[in-house]
């Protein structure tokens, strides 16, 4: 494909055509002309705060998905949305079934819902995912929000491209104690107690007040934290002005540009990760090829040894 | 540069509530590496053709086993055609007569259809020898 063609489509996709923004992502996605893709969206875009819903599996992060799209909608804003579910280690297939809770907005034009998979590398997933965030702004999608099972390291990694990180916790089901093993309390700015129609939300709300109180109180924010039901529909309205009220409190405190920042630091990081491994690989087969060193095998002197060699030597 | 996955919008439309294929198919085709967005049961054709745009699909496989085929396969492809994404291919399944399979295929309804049976030997192969040559081309 000639740049011109690709600029083309760059173009279809600032103006608001779903097939060439579809498209878009998935050429960063499979990382064809991602870097000449991503400096012409990048250049647009960057305003729109992102939502991240995380949690664990069947928690109902879709479905409040959904019901907060309806409230956007009734406000007559286009909503952008990008779901990531884990993909198999072994195949790197995947089942995306995000979708099946958001049938109601499938076919409203102003909504785009895009379903990823993880494609099994760890920090590449996260770089993908923001980019896919900005092509989606870039085609006039002004509400981003982010779905990911609140599982693992990654999924964690992931939801640091958001501005206001929502944790979806349902009562009864031990799920606190699970959250704040896999280290999601830290990064959550507004809990969800979900599924408040069944018994116990009221009392897992209660616990994870207590765990904020043993916090301290000294944090500017402290995460509120809102009871749902998407079946009774209660609790969603409120859930809708914790997230406004987040997203204000992030652009006054300077928050907001903080959290860019890192992310920023982060993402050179990575970008630089990608490089050094590939030359560590040309090092280390230099190495094997030339010399017997590989014979002895204290791995801290060898590391040493390599990295003076590369970085310090003439 | 990165192979591009194949990603497939497996979908039910109508009232039909057997699902039991589309979910045989959805594991199929995840365990043959590609990338299964399943969108559930009670889809318009209008709801499987906009998700099948947002997505960025090669492939729409719908599973009907409600008899409504014939109106099903065709509609689907108009959409597709009234959206400019023809590209995207069709394929289905379900408990369709030889005869309806024969008519739908000939008429460009769609690009293939499986009935009860069908291995995933034949289904895979099927998809991999349509899509990986035309995959190749745009990298
Ligand atoms: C199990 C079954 C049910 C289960 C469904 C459970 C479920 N959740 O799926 C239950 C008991 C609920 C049920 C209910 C009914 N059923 Co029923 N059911 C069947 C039965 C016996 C098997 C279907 C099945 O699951 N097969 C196993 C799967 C794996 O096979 P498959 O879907 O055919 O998929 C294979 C291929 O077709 C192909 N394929 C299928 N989809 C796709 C998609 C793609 C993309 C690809 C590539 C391939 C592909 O690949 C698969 C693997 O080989 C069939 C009879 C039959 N022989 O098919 C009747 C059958 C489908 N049912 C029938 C009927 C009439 C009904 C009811 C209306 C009965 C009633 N009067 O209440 C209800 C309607 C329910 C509803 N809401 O739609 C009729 C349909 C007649 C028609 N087409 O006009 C059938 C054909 C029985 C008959 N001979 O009359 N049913
Ligand atoms: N009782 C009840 N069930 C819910 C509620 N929200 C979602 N569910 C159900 O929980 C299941 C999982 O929902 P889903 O949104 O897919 O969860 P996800 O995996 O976190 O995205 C579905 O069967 C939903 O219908 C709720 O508020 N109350
Ligand atoms: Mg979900």
């Amino acid at each position: 494909m000639s740049k011109e063609v690709l600029d083309q489509w760059i173009a279809r996709s600032f103006e608001q055509d779903r097939r060439a923004t579809a498209k878009l992502i998935s050429w960063v996605e499979d990382d064809i002309e991602r870097a000449h893709i991503m400096r012409s969206v990048l250049k647009k875009t960057g305003q729109k705060m992102v939502v991240g819903i995380t949690g664990p599996p069947g928690a109902g992060k879709s479905s409040l998905v959904e019901a907060l799209t309806k409230l956007y909608r009734a406000r007559d804003e286009r909503v952008g949305i990008v779901a990531v579910d884990p993909s198999s280690p072994y195949t790197g297939g995947a089942i995306l079934g995000d979708r099946i809770r958001m049938q109601a907005h499938g076919t409203d034009r102003d909504v785009f819902i895009r379903s990823m998979g993880t494609r099994g590398h760890l920090g590449g997933v996260t770089r993908s995912t923001s980019d896919v965030l900005r092509i989606l702004e870039g085609g006039g999608y002004g509400r981003l929000l982010l779905e990911t099972v609140g599982v693992g390291q990654s999924e964690l990694e992931i939801m640091q491209m958001a501005d206001t990180v929502v944790v979806v916790l349902n009562p009864g089901t031990g799920d606190g104690i699970q959250a704040i093993k896999a280290g999601i309390m830290e990064v959550a700015d507004v809990f969800v107690v979900n599924k408040a129609d069944l018994p116990g939300a009221d009392r897992m709300k209660n616990d994870i007040e207590m765990m904020l109180n043993l916090n301290g109180d000294t944090r500017p924010w402290r995460p509120p934290v809102v009871l749902t039901s998407v079946i009774t529909e209660t609790g969603v309205e409120s859930l809708y002005e914790k997230i406004e009220a987040h997203q204000c409190y992030m652009l006054e405190s300077g928050q907001r540009d903080e959290r860019r920042k890192e992310r920023l630091r982060q993402e050179v990081w990575r970008h630089w990760e990608d490089k050094m491994r590939a030359l560590y690989e040309i090092v280390w087969e230099e190495a094997r090829e030339e010399r017997v060193i590989l014979h002895q095998d204290d791995p801290y002197q060898l590391a040493q040894m390599l990295w003076e060699e590369r970085f310090k030597g003439g | 540069m990165n192979k591009t996955r194949i990603r497939v919008l497996v979908g039910k439309p109508g009232l039909d509530g057997h699902d039991r294929g589309a979910k045989v198919i959805a594991r199929m085709l995840r365990d043959a590496g590609m990338e299964v967005i399943y969108s559930g049961l009670h889809q318009t054709p209008e709801q499987i053709v906009e998700a099948a745009i947002q997505e960025d699909v090669d492939l729409i496989g719908v599973s009907v086993l409600s008899g409504a085929h014939m109106t099903i396969f065709p509609r689907i492809k108009e959409l597709l055609k009234e959206q400019n994404a023809e590209d995207i291919l069709l394929m289905g399944g379900g408990t369709i007569p030889e005869e309806d399979i024969v008519s739908l295929i000939e008429a460009g309804h769609a690009e293939a259809l499986f009935t009860p049976g069908a291995t995933s030997t034949e289904i895979v192969s099927w998809i991999k020898s349509k899509l990986e040559s035309s995959k190749e081309d745009v990298v």
